[in-house]
């Protein structure tokens, strides 16, 4: 009934109406791509363009966490109390080491899982599912488990060194222990997740080349290295970015490996990252113009790593 | 091989592509070494969930011994029921469970919206505005967390929700993930012949793109779910353990001493970590998709 009303309401205006909504929708379907897009960019300036740029600018001020409002301009003496600071220099070479000791064994992992995935196998859905059983477990709760296994005194891993014969090793507090402990849960973790990236990889190689090769007398590791690889170059290079970013970001392994030693990274600092570093000035330390500092060298290591990658790269290439 | 499962999906095959397929068996047949390998791996993959477990059924001064204990004890309840009350966890897990979901739908919503406009529709800025988002895939937003810090505090959202929800759901990954779904899963005469039909943009949605798109939809879903549910680094700053903790904010306070008893922190773990085990258990053959579908467009 109501609609009725309305209707009739509406009756003389409709031709000029229906003129309008025709113009109306030619501007709608020009304007629709930025208003389908808009969410994600509005989100996006907010939360991840604005915030990056701002890290600049605040990297620039003295601002406390305890008195956001009150900053000082303070021009690059941030970035220049940084290059003299022996922690910034260790927290910088620990993140590079043990995102090597991550990294490099992780992929290397991956690779021989994912060849074994790749087999005709039974059950493989459950191989695969429990590939990525780490992947769903959370930085903290694998963190607190390893670390009771690298208990000194009462962990597994010194059990297992004991029955070997070998003298227990102090996982916590020895240097390259404890750098070893802390990328071996990025290794736990990630080991899975990156060996079925392969694995589709490897799957796109046509069957085909694996024939040809077997006729032409390639042995297995052969066809491995000469068929399968030159086919994974997309998936090592992605997951060769990934695990990078992954790397200098690393903050939650070190921050729970050890109870006692918090933002430290170890009593000698000998496993705090950047990320570590950047956690323990700003809230800690509570000097946030000091860890937007931090997190502007982060991306320049990144930027770093990247354009090395890319020049070895290209070297290679021209070869 | 997206393009394909996508296709194939969209036809009404849920959860197939990935390579699963007949077509794509691979050349060598698994022999006894290599099921050997695999159980050792799997093994591995698995062991430190199924001693979180046992060392959740135990008591903190059995922990202290050595050797460790292999099996489990008579303590579960008991460390279950205090990690659920004392510890926190079933706020906890309440929290987690509305950011992990919010973060879901919203990035499913967001990226799939988007990823129809940068697959299928023409308008000025369009490649220098993916090459943005391709850009944030290699420089992470987590990097601008001090001035975030500063926004948040200053619109009063220290310790709300929102304040983790709001800034994951901008997701590089699943705009291209989507886009390159629909690139394959949505054939431009389709559009056309909608178009001539006089459809408007929002029936073009409603009828052809999210029908199109929904199989990917539910893989972006879980894993977003799955990464929201775990995020780290920003939660820790943003949230405090009194305030209103997620699972991970709650396990770091634990973590970091303020229950020492190590058997309940074993038992948070688990109760943290359960629901997405539960998730991979149902959902294992998607998920493994979704992740082995996300790569291959490298």
């Amino acid at each position: 009934m109501a609609e009725d009303v309305v209707e009739r309401a509406l009756a003389p205006v409709v031709p000029a109406g229906r003129a309008r909504r025709e113009r109306l929708g030619r501007l709608r379907s020009r304007s629709a791509p930025y208003v389908l897009v808009a969410p994600f960019f509005l989100l996006f300036g907010a939360f991840g363009l604005f915030p990056l740029a701002a890290t600049a600018w605040t990297s620039l001020f003295r601002v406390e966490l305890t008195d956001p409002g009150a900053r000082e301009w303070v021009g690059a003496h941030n970035y220049a109390r940084l290059l003299t600071d022996d922690f910034f220099w260790n927290a910088l070479a620990n993140t590079v080491v043990i995102g090597v000791l991550a990294t490099v064994p992780q992929l290397l992992l991956a690779l021989g899982a994912a060849h074994l995935l790749d087999a005709r196998l039974r059950g493989r859905l459950f191989f695969r599912v429990a590939a990525l059983a780490p992947y769903a477990t959370s930085v903290a709760a694998a963190t607190l488990v390893f670390a009771l296994f690298y208990g000194r005194d009462q962990g597994m891993v010194n059990w297992a060194v004991g029955l070997v014969g070998l003298d227990p090793v102090d996982w916590q507090n020895g240097p390259w222990a404890s750098r070893f402990a802390v990328a071996s849960i990025v290794i736990w973790r990630w080991t899975g997740y990156n060996a079925l990236i392969y694995l589709a990889a490897m799957q796109t190689v046509p069957p085909e080349l694996y024939e040809a090769a077997a006729l032409d007398g390639a042995g297995r590791w052969r066809r491995f290295w000469h068929v399968t690889l030159p086919g994974l170059r997309p998936a090592l290079a992605f997951t060769g970015i990934v695990s990078t970013i992954g790397a200098v970001q690393l903050f939650g392994e070190p921050l729970l490996f050890s109870s006692g030693a918090g933002a430290s990274g170890g009593a000698d600092h000998q496993y705090q990252t950047l990320g570590l570093y950047l956690y323990e000035q700003g809230w800690v330390n509570l000097h946030l113009g000091r860890a937007a500092a931090i997190a502007w060298a982060m991306l320049l290591l990144l930027v770093v790593v990247f354009g090395l990658v890319r020049l070895l790269g290209r070297k290679g290439g021209r070869r | 091989m997206t393009g394909r499962g996508g296709r194939a999906a969209a036809r009404g095959r849920p959860g197939s592509g990935s390579g699963s397929g007949p077509g794509s068996e691979s050349y060598e047949r698994g022999g006894w070494g290599t099921y050997l390998l695999l159980a050792l791996f799997t093994a591995v993959s698995v062991f430190p969930l199924l001693w979180t477990a046992v060392a959740a059924s135990r008591t903190s001064g059995r922990l202290a011994q050595s050797p460790p204990p292999f099996w489990f004890g008579r303590n579960l309840g008991r460390n279950l029921s205090v990690a659920w009350g004392e510890g926190g966890m079933g706020e906890a897990l309440a929290n987690t469970a509305v950011v992990a979901g919010s973060v879901a739908v919203g990035t499913v919503l967001f990226s799939t919206l988007a990823g129809f406009a940068f697959a299928r529709l023409r308008f000025r800025f369009r490649g220098p505005l993916l090459l943005l988002v391709g850009a944030t895939m290699l420089i992470p937003p987590q990097l601008g967390v001090v001035p975030l810090y500063l926004l948040i505090a200053r619109i009063g959202w220290t310790d709300q929700l929102q304040a983790v929800v709001l800034p994951s759901l901008v997701s590089a990954f699943g705009v291209f993930y989507m886009r390159q779904h629909l690139l394959g899963a949505l054939p431009p005469e389709l559009l056309e012949a909608a178009r001539m039909d006089g459809a408007g943009t929002l029936r073009v949605v409603w009828h052809l793109v999210l029908p199109a798109a929904r199989p990917a939809m539910a893989v972006l879903g879980m894993l977003s779910f799955v990464a929201a549910w775990n995020d780290f680094f920003w939660p820790v700053l943003a949230l405090t353990q009194t305030g209103n903790p997620t699972v991970q904010v709650a396990l770091t306070g634990l973590g970091r001493g303020y229950v020492p008893d190590t058997s309940v922190v074993m038992a948070v773990a688990l109760l943290g970590t359960l629901p997405l085990l539960v998730v991979l258990a149902l959902f294992g053959r998607q998920i493994v998709g979704g992740v082995m579908r996300g790569a291959v467009k490298g």
